[in-house]
């Protein structure tokens, strides 16, 4: 390998002095006060190599699926060819490199096939007291391939050690959507080695154990839910008696959503407050928050004693009816953002047809105005094959107090789809464990169409709720859509769609660009959309 | 004349030898080797003496010497002292002197007619060197070094000192002394001159490593080749040739 000798570097004085020795090398003349060991500087040029001892060849592992290189002794860090970063790592590879001044280093250009990376390094050393030299020399790495533990663990299959299983039995997706972002939020996923869709929920996969303890962990924080833990024994060595077992988490979240109807069991009414057993579910936290909209008195229903006496609900959001309010008196009863209104409401179905109103109270008395179109549980017309609701019916108590109608939100007209929404959300790569809901882009059987179409609907239903609920969207991270250029057949469609929007624009609630986050990740991934 | 030689692979070998006018000591070594080059150089001109100095081999660097005397450290035995005084010439006188500096081939440096010491040596020590080895005494210090013995090296005819010596300090170092003097290294660039070879009037013995450069800066200063105990030495002292007329006959 050719070596670069520069000049020695001396501590020059201004003045010249005479010359008192000969050089002990070749006899030239020299100035002996400052020279060093009594050599000339071509001498020492020519003699002292401070470069020795470091290493002028070494070998880098990259690994060929994800572009990353091994940084000793684990850690795997990205670095573009000839950035500084896989400069830095270069230079950390050199052994001795630590004991000289390095002043420069820098790539020199070799072709990526070659599988070399050449550097040239210039440093300083102090030869003898007083003389520093500097030297230039090149180093020649070899880029050998190593597959790294992530990439290995992503080519193994059934590689997870531990599982959650996160279950909701109730026909719609919003409680996973919500819980998907609160995850994202969260980074909650981060250990995760794959993410399946099943039925009724979601499965996390993890490479060990305490990560998937760390989940559930969260998931207790974030949500009502009770977790069961089952292990399976995979091997074991009887002479050491080391085992390996899998893990799995079963995690299953109280299906009672936001706005459900409840009707509690009698027993459990009287014991959560004596509150009226038809309750409807406002908040979902660790707890599931009921409310008598008759009387704005509040419960909430802790896990461990919902688990020890179950109950379904009695309707869920599907079943809302909408309504328009015919006249509304506030009776002054106040409960939080909740204030107490005496409420008199027709079917919007029901408009022009016939003249029928329902009288009810309705904790919704802030919001709603004559006018207003609110959706609602319709109760004299519905039959509920539920236990504890004519258990409700048969009782003296409350048996009279049923009411008519229920109602749990204001409606709000909105043209079919509102594509022209300011925000968006992340979303979470997932595998879908049934083939049949693995459908891609296009619909093959009409199954899967209709899944997807539903899976549509849960998504507008839950974005309309983030819209409407302030409470809620402080739990997630929102994002701004990033300003797409605007395509001739696109700025049509907003024409046509034009009047709609006016219409809207004053009653549907916005979400303040405050409160959206800008994103910066994955800039480049969804611009083609 | 000038010799290159090596005391059991050590390049040092004014640590293991002393040389003077009348007499030279010399390290007992493994092998004979090293007491050779000094006896085919100086056989049947002067006694040369097979010694250690407190069982120690670095005599060279434990005591020093000119013509006229010898000045070993305290530590020396009385047997070795004994032995010193049966092998070297009668005329030379040998002392014991108590110095705390007791490496005084080290803090001494001499010629048969002014020591140069080092500048915290006790004052009857200092007597005691103008007395033993019949020379004027200076205090002074070699390139900043106070280690006079180690980086001079000196003979009758001339010196050298640590490369890294002023013109300015020579200058005064060799009106001190009444020799030429001259900065040089020896052992291929090593400042320590006084431990790195031995030198007299006619001869002078370099560790191997030293350069032809060196050995001709070396062989110019002290005047070997003009000199030389049976040489027609035109330049030699009366001093020397006492002695070179005494082994002679």
């Amino acid at each position: 390998m050719s070596m670069d000798l520069d000049a020695p570097v001396y501590m020059q004085q201004q003045e010249q002095i005479a010359a008192t020795i000969l050089c002990c090398n070749c006899g030239a003349p020299i100035d002996g006060t400052t020279s060093a060991g009594a050599l000339c500087s071509d001498c020492i040029r020519l003699t002292v190599d401070v470069s020795q001892g470091i290493q002028r060849e070494a070998t880098l592992h990259t690994c060929k699926d994800c572009e990353r290189w091994l940084q000793p002794p684990t850690s795997w860090v990205v670095a573009a060819p000839e950035s500084k970063e896989l400069l830095a790592l270069c230079l950390r590879k050199l052994r001795g490199l630590s004991k000289v001044r390095i002043i420069d280093a820098s790539f020199i250009w070799t072709e990526p096939h070659s599988r070399r990376i050449k550097m040239k390094i210039t440093i300083q050393q102090e030869a003898f007291q007083g003389t520093i030299i500097q030297q230039t020399f090149e180093v020649e790495y070899v880029v050998a391939s190593q597959q790294c533990p992530d990439c290995q663990k992503s080519y193994t299959h059934n590689s997870w050690r531990a599982a959650v299983q996160i279950r909701q039995k109730v026909p719609h997706k919003r409680t996973f959507l919500y819980l998907e972002q609160v995850i994202l939020k969260h980074g909650a996923h981060k250990d995760t080695v794959n993410i399946k869709e099943a039925k009724d929920g979601l499965d996390f996969y993890f490479a060990q154990r305490n990560h998937a303890d760390k989940m559930v962990e969260f998931l207790q924080s974030v949500t009502p839910c009770k977790s069961k833990k089952s292990q399976e024994l995979i091997s074991m060595d009887i002479h050491t008696s080391t085992k390996s077992y899998k893990f799995t988490y079963s995690v299953e979240l109280i299906p009672i959503c936001k706005d459900d109807l409840v009707a509690l069991p009698l027993k459990l009414a009287r014991s959560l407050g004596n509150i009226a057993p038809l309750t409807l579910c406002h908040r979902v936290g660790t707890a599931v928050n009921l409310m008598d909209p008759c009387t704005l008195q509040t419960t909430d229903v802790p896990t461990g004693v919902y688990w020890r006496q179950p109950f379904r609900t009695l309707a869920d959001v599907t079943e809302l009816k909408e309504f328009i309010v015919m006249d509304i008196e506030p009776t002054g009863l106040s409960n939080g953002r909740y204030l107490m209104s005496e409420c008199t409401v027709a079917r919007a179905s029901d408009l022009g047809s016939n003249d029928i109103t329902y009288f009810t109270r309705t904790h919704l008395g802030g919001i709603l105005h004559v006018g207003d179109s609110v959706l609602g549980y319709h109760l004299t017309g519905t039959n509920f094959n539920n236990e504890h609701f004519e258990e409700i019916e048969r009782s003296n108590q409350y048996g009279s107090t049923i009411p008519d109608v229920v109602l749990v939100k204001k409606h709000y007209v909105r043209s079919k789809k509102s594509k022209n929404r300011s925000w968006r959300l992340k979303r979470m790569a997932k595998e879908y464990e049934d083939e049949a809901l693995a459908g891609g882009n296009v619909p093959t059987s009409k199954r899967q169409e209709q899944e997807q179409n539903r899976m549509e609907q849960d998504y507008e239903m839950f974005l309309r709720d983030v819209e409407e609920d302030q409470e809620l969207r402080h739990t997630l991270d929102l994002y701004k859509v990033r300003q797409q250029q605007a395509q001739p057949d696109q700025m049509e469609v907003q024409m046509a769609e034009n009047d709609d929007v006016d219409e809207e624009a004053e009653t549907v609630p916005k979400i303040n660009m405050d409160e959206l986050l800008d994103d910066f990740d994955d800039m480049n991934m969804d611009d083609n959309e | 004349m000038a010799v290159r030689a090596q005391f059991e692979n050590s390049n040092e070998v004014g640590v293991f030898s002393l040389l003077t006018n009348s007499y030279a000591i010399v390290a007992v070594g493994g092998s004979e080797n090293f007491y050779s080059v000094f006896e085919s150089e100086l056989q049947d001109v002067i006694p040369v003496c097979h010694a250690t100095i407190a069982g120690t081999r670095i005599v060279g660097r434990l005591t020093v010497g000119n013509r006229k005397g010898l000045l070993v450290p305290t530590t020396t035995t009385d047997q070795e002292l004994q032995h010193l005084r049966n092998t070297l010439p009668d005329e030379v006188k040998i002392q014991r002197i108590e110095e705390r500096l007791s490496a005084l081939g080290n803090v001494i440096c001499c010629n048969d007619h002014v020591a140069i010491v080092h500048p915290d040596l006790e004052r009857e020590t200092e007597e005691i060197i103008a007395d033993v080895l019949g020379v004027e005494v200076f205090r002074q210090t070699v390139a900043d070094n106070v280690l006079t013995g180690s980086y001079m090296a000196l003979s009758n005819q001339g010196g050298v000192v640590h490369p890294k010596t002023s013109i300015r300090d020579q200058d005064e170092l060799s009106s001190l002394l009444q020799v030429p003097l001259v900065a040089g290294s020896v052992n291929r660039g090593s400042p320590v001159v006084g431990a790195g070879m031995v030198v007299n009037d006619w001869l002078a013995i370099t560790g191997l490593d030293t350069t032809a450069t060196e050995l001709s800066v070396i062989e110019s200063v002290f005047r070997l080749g003009e000199m030389g105990p049976g040489g027609s030495g035109a330049g030699a002292g009366a001093v020397n040739k006492d002695s070179i007329v005494e082994s002679f006959y």
